[in-house]
C-alpha cells in the first residue's frame, strides 16, 4: 500500500474503483441468471440452453443467459404481433407518455446502468457513465417528442409493424436505445435481440420497460447467439429487420431476407479516414484520435481507423501522438481514471492480435506505448502503424480495435481519393481551420457522417448511418424515423401483388392507330430503336434485336437485345457523368424543364406510341403523356426544393443533414404504363443529382426508348440518363450485381425483386422494390417525397464553431 | 527557498533537521527568450471546440481517492502562490497570510497524514508591492519567497517608466518574484513587437527575480489570442506565464489552460527550456486545484506538479483543501472554522 508521503513523491496516480456491489447484487437478486423477456414476463426459454455472460476484464462469468431457439423467438414475434394493433392505434401522445416514462427510468437508474455496462462490456465507467447512459436517455426524450408530433409530421405515414432488431455488443444499451426508441415512438412493436456478449442491461432495460407500465409485448427480449438472430431474421411474422454489426452479417441478413418483403437497414462496419491538413490545430488532431480510435478501445463501428496526414505535419503530428499515447490509461473498467478498458471478448482480442501481426509481416511499422497492459482480463495497447501503404490489409480491413493506421496525402484531391479508397462509407473526421478546404472535402467523402475538427460525436436528432458496404438507413433524427413508418396507401395496395411477368390490365382500346399517318403513299420508314448510352445512340453490344408486339400479338417494332456489355457501358457512362451531381439544383431543373418542354409537342406521337404498344385507348394514351409532362414540371420543381436540414443538436455548431445523390442507380421500370412508369422512375433520381441506367419495360419498351430523342433535345449531359432496353431479368441481374452501381429500383415481379435483393448483397447497393400496382397516375403513390427519399441518402456534417 | 520535495526522499529531512535551501533560480535554467518569431504566431492555430472538449474531459477522465488525494492536495499546498491583492489589506492581514503560508495546515493534520517531515509550505506569497516589505520580513528564515504583483497591476495602465520603478522598487524590497501584466491593447491590436518589447524591458528589470507575465486571458477575448500572446511572453524571456490578476470577468479556465500549457510544451520543444504556468483567480475548491494538477500532468509531465514550474494562484482555495484533509484523516465532513484562518 502506498503511504501519501511516497505519493506525495511520486505523484502517481491511485486506483479509483466505481464499486460495483449494487449491480452485482442486482445480477444476484435475480438468481444470477435471465429468462427472455415476452409479452410483458420473464419466461424460461423452450429451448432449455443458455451460456454465461462474461466480465472481459476478469474472466469471471456474470450471470447465466437465456439462448432462445425456434420456439422462443415464435413467441416474441407473436406477442410483438399481439401487441401492435393497439400500440399503433393509441393516440401519438400516449406513445409520448410512455417513451418520457423510459426516458425518465433510464436516468433514474443511470449509475446501476453505467456500472453493468462496463461489467459486461469492459469498456470504462467514464464512458457508459458520461456517454451511453446520457445518450440513451436523451434519445428516449427525443423520439418522445417524434410520438408526440407523429400525426402532424407524418402524415399518411403508418408504422410498419413487427420489427425484429439486432444489436452488437459495443454500445449494447446505447444500441437498444438508438433501435427501440424510434421503432416505438413510430407505433411499431419490437423483438430485440440483444449481442451474446452483452446482454445485461437490455435485460435490465426489460425489466424498466415493465416498470414503466410500458404495454405487454411493445418489447420483447431474446437473447442468444447468432443462431437466435438468424431465427428471428428468418420469421416470417416480422416486418423489418434492423441490424446494427459487421458487414458479413449484414450481407447475409440481406441475402436471407430477400424476396421476403421484410424492410432493412442495416448499419455495419467501417474504416474511416481521419483527415488531417496542415492547417489543423495539431494538438487538438491528437486528442481527436484518441476519441476517434482509443474510445471505447476502438470497437466502435465508425472509429476513426486511418490517419490520413499531409505529408508535411505527419512527423510532427507522429511525435505528439506517440508522446500522448505514453499517457493513455489501460486498466480495470470501473476504474474512474483509465482511458481504455478490456477487449469484449477473447475471439476479438485474437482477431486484433492476427491483424497487428499481419500488419508487422506486411512491413508496416508498429508502436506501442512503454507500459504494459494488465495481464488478466482481455486487454490489448493503444497502437500506431506508419509506414502503411493503401494495399495493406490493415489499411482496408476493419480491426475493430485501439490499431490506428496512418498514410500521408500530398493534395486535398488526394486525401480525398485516400479517404474514399474503401468499400465501407460510414464516418469520416476532417481537421483543417480552413473552413473553405473543410466544406469542400465534407461532400467529396463517401460517408453518412462527416465530423469537421471532431470526431465521434452523436446525438438524437441527427442522424447516423453509412453509405456504400457500412450499409444503409439512418437511427436519429427525422431522417431515422422514417425507417420506421410506410405510406399507408399501401394498406390496400398490397393485395394487388404482380403475378410474375403480368401483363397490367388495361382498358383494352378499340382504335387502332398505325404508327404512321394514315392514308401516305409511301412505305413508313424504318425507325430503329438503339441504346443510348453515354448520349450516344448505340447498337447493341449482342448484334440482336427484339421483336415489340402489340398485345394482339401484331409486330410493332424492334428495339436492341441489350446485354451485360451494355449495361456495363451505360454504368461507366454514368460514371463519367459524375459532373451532374454537382451541378446547381436550378441547373438540373432547367434540363429537366426542358425535357418536359420538348415532349410537350409531341404527346401526339408519344400516344400513338403508347396506344400502339398497350393498346390503352388514345384518349388514355395522351392522358399518359400529359401526366409524363407534369412529373418532369414535378421533379423540376422539387430539384431545388428537397432541401437538407440544420439539426438542433446539443452543440455550439450546426449538424448540416445533406440530401446527397446516391450515386450511379439501375431503374427498371414498371410494365404498368410504360412512359410514365419510366419517367417518374427517372426524372426523380436524376433530378437529386444520380445518373441512371434505366431499363425499359420489357414489354413495352418502345415509348421509353423513344425518349432519347427528347433527351438529346434538351441539352441532358451525356451519361446522366442511359437507355439499355432487353430482357428485363438479364439486365436487372447484371445490374444489381454490379460493384459500381450504388442503388437499384426495381418495379416488377416477386421474383424479379428478390433476384434484386439477393444480388444486391454483394456491395449492399440500396435496393428499392415494389412487386404491387402502384396507380402512377396518383401523385401520393406516384411522385413526391418517398421517391426522392429513395434517390437519396442523409448525411450529417458536424461543424462545431467558436473562435 | 524550501523543497524538501525535490530530494530523495531516502535522504529525508526527519526530525527537523535544516531544509535544504535552494534558490529557484540556481536550480532550473532561466528562460533567457529568444527573438520575436512571428512567423511562428501566424502558424498558431486553436481550435477553441476541440480545446473545450478536452478541458471538459480533464476532469473526468482522471480522479484520485484517498491517500493519493491526500498527497495530491499536499503536492497542490506546496504549488499555492498563497495571494492577498484586497484594497483594505493591512500589514496585520499580510503577517496572517504569511503565518498560514509557513504552517498551512494545522499539526495534528500532519502528524497523521504522516507528512510532518515534508514541512508542508505554500509556495509564495503574492502581495502588492506596498505589503512586500512587510511580507518578506514575516517569512523570514522561511525559505518561502515573497511574490509581488508589478507593472501597474491589475490594468497594466501605468506609465511605463513608472511600471519599471514600480518592478525595481518591489525587488529593492525583497521580492524574488515578479508578477506583471501585459497591455491588453498590444495583444487586441495585433501588436505583438511592442508586446514583446515591453516584456523584455520587465524581464531585464526583474535581473534575478523570476518573471511571472499575467495574460489577463479574460480579456484576450479569443484562445488565438491566449496562444499568440502566451508565445511571445515565452519569446520575452518569462520564467512563467500566469493567466488572470483575479480582475478580468473570466477568470483561469480549463481551456485557457491547456492553450497556455500547450505553448509552453511547444517552447520546451523548440529552446529545450522549461517555463512555468500559473493559472490563477478564482480557483477555490480543492477538487478543481486537482483538475489544473491532472491538466498538468497530462499535458506535460510530473515536473509541472512542482512549485518550480507549476503554482496556482489563490486565496481562498487553502481553506477547503485543509477540509477535505480532515474530511480524509477523520473520515467525517470538516467545517471552515476548524481551521486557523488567513
Amino acid at each position: 500500500m502506498s503511504t501519501v508521503p511516497e505519493i506525495f513523491e511520486t505523484m502517481e496516480y491511485g486506483p479509483a474503483p466505481e464499486s460495483d456491489a449494487a449491480a452485482l447484487s442486482w445480477i444476484k437478486q435475480r438468481g444470477g441468471q435471465f429468462g427472455l423477456f415476452i409479452g410483458g414476463q420473464w419466461v424460461k426459454a423452450e429451448s432449455g440452453q443458455s451460456y454465461d455472460s462474461v466480465n472481459p476484464a476478469t474472466t469471471e462469468p456474470l450471470a447465466r443467459i437465456s439462448q432462445a431457439g425456434g420456439a422462443d423467438v415464435a413467441a416474441a414475434v407473436q406477442a410483438a404481433r399481439a401487441a401492435f394493433p393497439n400500440w399503433s392505434s393509441v393516440p401519438g401522445h400516449a406513445r409520448a407518455r410512455h417513451l418520457y416514462a423510459l426516458g425518465r427510468a433510464v436516468q433514474k437508474h443511470s449509475r446501476l446502468l453505467a456500472v453493468l455496462e462496463s461489467l459486461d462490456n469492459g469498456k470504462p465507467i467514464r464512458e457508459t457513465r458520461d456517454l451511453d447512459i446520457p445518450l440513451v436517455a436523451r434519445h428516449f426524450y427525443h423520439h418522445a417528442g417524434w410520438s408526440q408530433l407523429l400525426e402532424t409530421e407524418f402524415t399518411g405515414y403508418v408504422p410498419v409493424g413487427v420489427v425484429g432488431q439486432i444489436i452488437p455488443w459495443n454500445f449494447p444499451l446505447l444500441m437498444v436505445a438508438w433501435k427501440v426508441a424510434p421503432a416505438l415512438a413510430a407505433g411499431n412493436t419490437v423483438v430485440l435481440k440483444p449481442a451474446e456478449f452483452t446482454p445485461l442491461t437490455a435485460l435490465a432495460f426489460a425489466e424498466i420497460t415493465r416498470d414503466a407500465g410500458l404495454p405487454h409485448g411493445v418489447f420483447n427480449v431474446v437473447t442468444g447467439d447468432g443462431e437466435t438472430g438468424k431465427l428471428l431474421v428468418e420469421h416470417p411474422d416480422v416486418d423489418k429487420i434492423a441490424f446494427t454489426g459487421s458487414t458479413e452479417v449484414g450481407r447475409f441478413i440481406r441475402h436471407a431476407t430477400a424476396g421476403s418483403g421484410k424492410r432493412l437497414i442495416l448499419e455495419l462496419g467501417g474504416k474511416s479516414p481521419f483527415v488531417v491538413f496542415d492547417d489543423a490545430d495539431l494538438d487538438s488532431v491528437v486528442e481527436g484520435v484518441v476519441d476517434a480510435i482509443w474510445f471505447n478501445q476502438g470497437q466502435v463501428c465508425c472509429a476513426g481507423s486511418r490517419l490520413l496526414v499531409h505529408e508535411g505535419i505527419a512527423e510532427r503530428l507522429l511525435d505528439k501522438l506517440r508522446a500522448r499515447m505514453e499517457k493513455l490509461r489501460v486498466g480495470p473498467p470501473q476504474d474512474k481514471a483509465v482511458d481504455m478498458g478490456a477487449i469484449v471478448a477473447p475471439v476479438q482480442l485474437e482477431r486484433i492480435r492476427e491483424l497487428v501481426n499481419r500488419g508487422v509481416e506486411e512491413g508496416a511499422a508498429m508502436w506501442q506505448p512503454s507500459w504494459a497492459c494488465p495481464t488478466e482480463g482481455y486487454f490489448y495497447p493503444p497502437t500506431l502503424f506508419t509506414n502503411v501503404s493503401p494495399a495493406a490489409t490493415i489499411a482496408q480491413v476493419e480491426i475493430f480495435g485501439p490499431v490506428l493506421v496512418s498514410m500521408t496525402f500530398r493534395t486535398p484531391a488526394e486525401a480525398v481519393e485516400l479517404a474514399n479508397n474503401t468499400t465501407y462509407g460510414l464516418a469520416a473526421s476532417v481537421w483543417t481551420e480552413n473552413m473553405n478546404l473543410a466544406l469542400d472535402i465534407a461532400p467529396r467523402i463517401k460517408a453518412g457522417v462527416v465530423w469537421i475538427n471532431s470526431t465521434n460525436l452523436f446525438d438524437a436528432a441527427s442522424g447516423f448511418g453509412g453509405y456504400r458496404e457500412s450499409g444503409f438507413g439512418r437511427e436519429g433524427g427525422r431522417e431515422g424515423m422514417w425507417e420506421y413508418l410506410r405510406p399507408d396507401w399501401e394498406e390496400g395496395a398490397g393485395s394487388a401483388e404482380r403475378a410474375p411477368q403480368a401483363r397490367p390490365e388495361r382498358q383494352a382500346g378499340t382504335a387502332t392507330e398505325p404508327l404512321s399517318a394514315p392514308g401516305s403513299p409511301l412505305p413508313q420508314v424504318d425507325r430503329t430503336y438503339k441504346m443510348f448510352i453515354g448520349g450516344k445512340q448505340c447498337r447493341p453490344d449482342s448484334g440482336y434485336s427484339r421483336t415489340v408486339r402489340t398485345p394482339d400479338g401484331q409486330r410493332l417494332s424492334e428495339v436492341g437485345e441489350g446485354n451485360r456489355k451494355d449495361i456495363r457501358n451505360a454504368v461507366e457512362a454514368a460514371h463519367a457523368a459524375a459532373a451532374w451531381g454537382r451541378d446547381s439544383s436550378h441547373y438540373r431543373a432547367q434540363i429537366l424543364y426542358y425535357v418536359a418542354e420538348n415532349l410537350s409537342p409531341r404527346t401526339d406521337e408519344f400516344a400513338r406510341l403508347i396506344h400502339a404498344m398497350t393498346r390503352c385507348g388514345a384518349e388514355a394514351a395522351r392522358h399518359e403523356v400529359e401526366a409524363s409532362i407534369s412529373r418532369l414540371f414535378t421533379y423540376a420543381a422539387w430539384a431545388d426544393k428537397y432541401d437538407g436540414a440544420v439539426h438542433d443538436v446539443p452543440l455550439r455548431g450546426v449538424t448540416l443533414a445533406m440530401n446527397e445523390p446516391i450515386g450511379v442507380m439501375g431503374l427498371v421500370a414498371p410494365d404498368e404504363y410504360p412512359l410514365l412508369g419510366f419517367i417518374s422512375l427517372v426524372a426523380p433520381a436524376i433530378a437529386v443529382g444520380n445518373r441512371v441506367v434505366a431499363v425499359p419495360s420489357e414489354v413495352h419498351p418502345v415509348a421509353a426508348a423513344e425518349l432519347y430523342s427528347v433527351l438529346e433535345t434538351s441539352d441532358l449531359p451525356a451519361g446522366v440518363v442511359n437507355i439499355v432496353t432487353g430482357s428485363k431479368d438479364t439486365l436487372t441481374k447484371v445490374l444489381a450485381e454490379h460493384a459500381d452501381v450504388e442503388g437499384v429500383w426495381f418495379f416488377g415481379s416477386a421474383d424479379g425483386a428478390s433476384e434484386v435483393e439477393r444480388a444486391s448483397a454483394s456491395n449492399l447497393k440500396r435496393t428499392w422494390v415494389d412487386t404491387r400496382l402502384r396507380d402512377w397516375f396518383d401523385v401520393r403513390q406516384g411522385e413526391g417525397r418517398e421517391f426522392l427519399r429513395e434517390a437519396t441518402q442523409v448525411k450529417n456534417i458536424w461543424i462545431p464553431y467558436g473562435e | 527557498m524550501t523543497h524538501a520535495t525535490r530530494g530523495d526522499p531516502s535522504k529525508g529531512t526527519q526530525g527537523g533537521k535544516a531544509p535544504r535551501t535552494l534558490h529557484l533560480a540556481a536550480r532550473l535554467e532561466r528562460n533567457p527568450g529568444m527573438p520575436l518569431d512571428l512567423e511562428s504566431l501566424q502558424r498558431l492555430r486553436v481550435n477553441r471546440s476541440a480545446v473545450e472538449r478536452r478541458a471538459a474531459t480533464i476532469p473526468t477522465r482522471r480522479t484520485v481517492k484517498r491517500e493519493w488525494q491526500a498527497a495530491w492536495l499536499l503536492r497542490a499546498i506546496t504549488c499555492l502562490d498563497l495571494t492577498t491583492l484586497a484594497g483594505d489589506d493591512t500589514g496585520h492581514t499580510v503577517r496572517r497570510l504569511c503565518a498560514k503560508a509557513r504552517q498551512p495546515l494545522r499539526q495534528d493534520l500532519l502528524e497523521a497524514l504522516g507528512v510532518t517531515h515534508l514541512e508542508i509550505k505554500a509556495a509564495a506569497v503574492c502581495v502588492y508591492h506596498r505589503h512586500v516589505a512587510t511580507a518578506v520580513e514575516a517569512l523570514a528564515g522561511s525559505g518561502i519567497p515573497v511574490v509581488a504583483v508589478s507593472a501597474g497591476f491589475p490594468a497594466g495602465l501605468s506609465a511605463f517608466s513608472q511600471q519599471l520603478d514600480e518592478i525595481h522598487a518591489s525587488l529593492q524590497a525583497g521580492a524574488r518574484e515578479i508578477d506583471v501584466v501585459i497591455t491588453r491593447a498590444h495583444a487586441l491590436r495585433g501588436d505583438w513587437e511592442t508586446l514583446y518589447e515591453e516584456l523584455r524591458a520587465f524581464r531585464q528589470a526583474c535581473g534575478d527575480a523570476l518573471m511571472k507575465v499575467i495574460l489577463a486571458t479574460g480579456e484576450l477575448a479569443t484562445l488565438s489570442n491566449v496562444a499568440r500572446a502566451s508565445r511571445v511572453a515565452l519569446m520575452a524571456g518569462a520564467d512563467f506565464i500566469k493567466t488572470s490578476t483575479g480582475r478580468e470577468p473570466v477568470n483561469a479556465t480549463l481551456p485557457v489552460g491547456i492553450v497556455m500549457v500547450r505553448a509552453i510544451r511547444d517552447y520546451l520543444e523548440q529552446t529545450g527550456v522549461a517555463t512555468g504556468f500559473k493559472p490563477a483567480g478564482g480557483i477555490r475548491t480543492a477538487k478543481s486545484a486537482l483538475s489544473w494538477l491532472y491538466l498538468m500532468k497530462e499535458e506535460m509531465d510530473d515536473r509541472w506538479l512542482r512549485p518550480e514550474l507549476f503554482r496556482i494562484g489563490a486565496s481562498r482555495l487553502l481553506s477547503d483543501i485543509e477540509r477535505q484533509l480532515e474530511h480524509f484523516v477523520t473520515g467525517r465532513y470538516s467545517a471552515a472554522h476548524r481551521h486557523p484562518m488567513i
